[in-house]
């Protein structure tokens, strides 16, 4: 399993996977909106979504891990 | 045969061979070459002369005292070298070596030419401490004297092996620093002396590892996965720097750009969408001249040298696919370091900004956002070389002055028609001035009030009146960006700038 960090302060804009999608690398998971600019958190390793960590709107500091994929 | 002369050719077969035969193999293991092989590749076929190949020759177990040092050439441009050989008491430095290594050094300086540094070495040697760590004339003049060479020549290291300790300040004071994954790896103390010391497991990976010290810690700028790709990349470096900073810069022939997308489709209309730079710079330089500067270091700016009608330049670009292209606390330490490679060298300076900013936050005050913002802004202040500004879209609040605004000693700044220049979005904008108000109205008042004040705000930082307010020089066309800027750098080349005389700037750090 691998936790998807988040590489910036920022809130939460948009969820773009559910729990249990299978996902490749470089898809993107979620958006940021952080300085004015959508920062997309993509999908480092293949697998299954696990577990969504963060709501839409919730601050997010960096490092913070959003979501985690079974891999 | 003459004795003395079989003599002389029983003793340099012996200490061209280098150390014992289990080292070498122990070296092959790990896929690192002989230090002469090294040599060999880096430089032109015979061109080599070497200095105290004879160091220590009356002990058997130290050929050459573990350090090959001499002068060649390098595609026909005279070098110095200083390399370790691990197959020598794992390439520590001991008294003959720390000699020979200085020697080097002073010769390049004489010479005004490149030294490559190749690392592959255990570091001082301590069963000789007394004549190889403290003294005038040993480890520590090599920094000394690496600290005073430079902006005078170029200095580059390739670390192939370990630099532990004293040696691991080899990379930190030279200009270019290029580590081979999986072997390379810098650090003071050793994970056995960690543990011993302060009781922190770790390993050699996560604490020196290439990979780490080149996304990470920023002492490696580029990582390479083999010697061989160490070597050229050595050799690509040295092709756009000059001998030293009184020299002209190498020449290459012109070279149209890649064909790819027009400028006009790769930038988003939306400012807050973000897209690949590398697809923008790709039709603005030569095709196949980028040689890009810490690559994985703080990737939310690009630096890097390319060819601009053959001729070298420094490229510094926000990456909007990466954080947003927000400068963090790394980031100015990247283009600082990048910009002062640039100017000590006479390379011009292209700034291609698309920036929303520093970032701002609790996390970001607490590193120090704001002395190390300041290291991006001051050495572009203290450069004197040609500097063109182009803004190709947002250019917000201190990202204008980090990104060569027109008050930084810019010979021009040059805007797309996409570009924005305010001191901060307009969103942001419009709740800083109107934040009370906004307060006071009825809630369902607030967004129409808001979208007029926002309406406003627009007009005001609108590029045609930032034009017409001489703010900026000129807007260029999407597809004119090449062309014009070619043309500008031209007229720039006889500028000459006077700074006011002084022992020295105090730097923020």
């Amino acid at each position: 399993m691998i936790e998807i960090p988040s590489p910036m302060g920022g809130s939460v804009w948009k969820t773009e996977v559910q729990v249990g999608e299978a996902v490749a690398v470089g898809k993107v998971l979620i958006i940021l909106e952080s300085m004015k600019m959508e920062i997309p958190i993509e999908a480092t390793e293949a697998g299954t979504v696990k577990e969504i960590k963060v709501a839409e709107g919730d601050f997010v500091q960096e490092g913070d891990t959003v979501i985690t994929i079974e891999t | 045969m003459r004795k003395d002369y079989q003599k002389y050719l029983s003793e340099k077969e012996r200490i061209l061979k280098g150390g014992r035969e289990k080292y070498h193999k122990q070296n092959e293991e790990q896929g690192k070459l002989f230090v002469r092989e090294r040599l060999e590749m880096l430089f032109d076929p015979n061109s080599i002369v070497e200095d105290g190949l004879f160091a220590n020759n009356l002990d058997p177990s130290l050929p050459a005292d573990g350090s090959v040092t001499g002068i060649g050439e390098i595609n026909g441009r005279t070098v110095c070298f200083l390399a370790a050989d691990s197959t020598v008491k794992a390439g520590s430095w001991g008294p003959k070596s720390v000699e020979k290594n200085i020697r080097i050094q002073e010769k390049a300086a004489e010479l005004k030419v490149p030294i490559v540094y190749l690392i592959d070495s255990a570091g001082g040697r301590i069963t000789e401490q007394l004549n190889v760590f403290p003294g005038k004339r040993q480890g520590g003049k090599i920094f000394y004297n690496q600290v005073q060479l430079s902006g005078v020549i170029p200095q580059v290291t390739i670390l192939f092996g370990p630099s532990p300790a004293g040696s691991a300040y080899v990379p930190a004071f030279s200009d270019l620093v290029i580590m081979v994954d999986g072997n390379s790896s810098a650090y003071l103390g050793s994970p056995r002396m960690v543990e011993m010391a302060i009781g922190e497991k770790t390993t050699m990976d996560e604490m020196g590892g290439a990979r780490m010290h080149c996304s990470v810690s920023g002492l490696g700028d580029v990582l390479v996965d083999s010697e061989e790709e160490a070597i050229d990349a050595c050799k690509r470096y040295l092709g756009y720097m000059p001998q030293s900073w009184k020299d002209g810069l190498p020449l290459e022939k012109v070279v149209a750009p890649v064909s790819g997308r027009d400028v006009k489709e790769i930038v988003p209309l939306n400012e807050n969408t973000p897209f690949d730079m590398y697809e923008l710079i790709d039709q603005v330089i030569d095709e196949g001249s980028w040689f890009e500067y810490k690559k994985l270091f703080a990737p939310e700016l690009i630096t890097g040298f390319a060819r601009l009608n053959g001729e070298v330049k420094g490229i510094i670009a926000n990456q909007s696919k990466v954080k947003g292209g927000t400068l963090f606390v790394d980031s100015p330490d990247k283009a600082a370091r990048f910009v002062m490679i640039c100017n000590a060298y006479n390379i011009p300076l292209l700034y291609l900004s698309d920036v929303p900013g520093y970032m701002i936050g609790s996390k970001v005050e607490q590193s120090g956002i704001i002395r190390h913002g300041a290291k991006m802004i001051s050495a572009l202040s203290e450069s004197t070389v040609p500097i063109i500004s182009l803004v190709v879209r947002k250019c917000y609040g201190a990202g204008l002055y980090a990104m060569a605004g027109p008050a930084f000693g810019s010979d021009v700044v040059l805007a797309l028609p996409s570009a924005q220049i305010a001191i901060m979005g307009p969103q942001a904008a419009v709740n800083a001035v109107y934040y009370n108000k906004i307060q006071e109205l009825p809630e369902d008042e607030r967004a129409a009030f808001i979208d007029e004040k926002r309406k406003e705000y627009l007009k005001d930082v609108n590029l045609f009146k930032v034009a017409s307010e001489l703010i900026i020089d000129d807007i260029v066309g999407f597809d004119d960006i090449r062309t014009e800027v070619i043309r500008r750098f031209k007229f720039y080349k006889t500028k000459s700038v006077m700074k006011y005389e002084k022992r020295n700037a105090i730097h923020p750090v």
